[in-house]
């Protein structure tokens, strides 16, 4: 199999549209949890709730291309750093899929079903229950807060890769041609 | 004791013959709404209805019917209190809706459209509740317009994040009927 040093195409716009997808809806997560109730409040809430949904969807897009597209191999590196790196990964894709899951199932829960982008009702998988809700409240929360030191985690590899190690990594997530 | 018979039977033609009383514990009001194309339930817990009906007569009937507005319930504190406040029902200056029938039609066996006077925040409408009514439980739901009622004034007129159309649901068990 032939080695490749880039990402494909897919992966690549993958990577970016989840980057944004992801930090914006954190950070309306992060403010509307504190608003009092509003308009504004309940717009957020719902566009939040259709967000994380998207995520899901093109997070679970993105796994099966993972799964059937091999990415680039390693640029050199030390084994811890590569062991790092990819464990990063993997927690980065367990909370691609753990956040917007207890995201919905709280939403559930709390006795708000959800309904994609106000047109499509998703069903529930977890009974209404108040105990329930406000316990995947925090569980969300945390997620989210693991969620983001994982990002941080992940932007300071690259960054020490681009200015530390001058290696140029962050290329194979680029789609313009070397 | 003719005039005396005569009196009792004016009375008992003056009375209301077939006034029957509500069981609040056996009876159900509640609402339905959506907010961005989700789906919520709400109810009123504290409601009483007034009720002169014979099955026999029922273009005769009459119905009288309060609903504590205060007594709104979403299921959640938060929001209870906010329906209390001034953009929803303003619950400390118009305590009460009242629904006061005007005529009612038989539209079937046990079937009944019931005209009346819908008032809620000071707005006065005209609505036609179908119901249908077995074993002295009236059930049935209508659809009203909540701006009509200046429910959710304000921000909240802004249909696209709660609709205006609010469905109403009511169960209502009479004893004596």
């Amino acid at each position: 199999m032939s080695t490749a040093t880039r990402y494909t195409p897919v992966a690549v716009v993958l990577h970016w549209l989840l980057a944004l997808a992801i930090i914006g809806t954190f950070g309306v997560g992060f403010y509307m949890a504190d608003l009092p109730f509003s308009l504004t409040r309940l717009k957020l809430y719902n566009w939040h709730k259709w967000a994380g949904v998207t995520i899901l969807t093109l997070s679970a897009l993105r796994l099966l291309w993972r799964l059937t597209h091999r990415p680039p191999a390693d640029a050199p590196m030390p084994a811890w750093q590569a062991r790092l790196a990819h464990g990063v990964h993997l927690l980065l894709y367990i909370a691609f899929f753990a956040v917007p899951l207890t995201g919905w199932a709280m939403s559930s829960a709390k006795g708000f079903p959800i309904v994609w982008f106000g047109v499509l009702p998703l069903p529930d998988f977890v009974p209404k229950d108040k105990e329930l809700g406000e316990l995947l409240a925090s569980v969300h929360a945390w997620l989210a807060y693991g969620l983001a030191a994982l990002v941080l985690a992940h932007i300071a590899g690259a960054l020490k890769h681009q200015f530390v190690d001058r290696d140029g990594l962050i290329a194979r997530m680029s789609l313009r041609r070397p | 004791m003719t005039k005396l018979l005569s009196a009792l039977l004016l009375a008992a033609a003056l009375a209301p013959a077939h006034a029957a009383t509500l069981q609040a514990d056996k009876s159900d009001l509640a609402f339905t709404f959506k907010q961005m194309g989700v789906p919520v339930d709400g109810k009123f817990k504290k409601f009483d209805a007034q009720l002169d009906f014979d099955a026999k007569k029922p273009e005769a009937g009459k119905i009288a019917f309060t609903v504590d507005l205060g007594s709104v319930s979403l299921g959640d504190p938060s929001f209870d209190h906010e329906l209390a406040g001034s953009p929803w029902f303003d619950t400390k200056r118009n305590g009460k809706a009242t629904f006061v029938s005007t005529g009612i039609k038989p539209t079937g066996p046990g079937k009944y459209d019931v005209a009346g006077k819908l008032t809620i925040k000071g707005a006065v409408r005209d609505v036609v509740v179908p119901i249908t009514l077995a074993n002295g439980v009236a059930q049935g739901s209508v659809p009203i317009k909540r701006l009509d009622f200046k429910i959710g004034d304000g921000e909240w007129a802004d249909t696209s994040v709660v609709a205006n159309d609010v469905t109403v649901k009511f169960k209502l068990s009479f004893a004596g009927l």
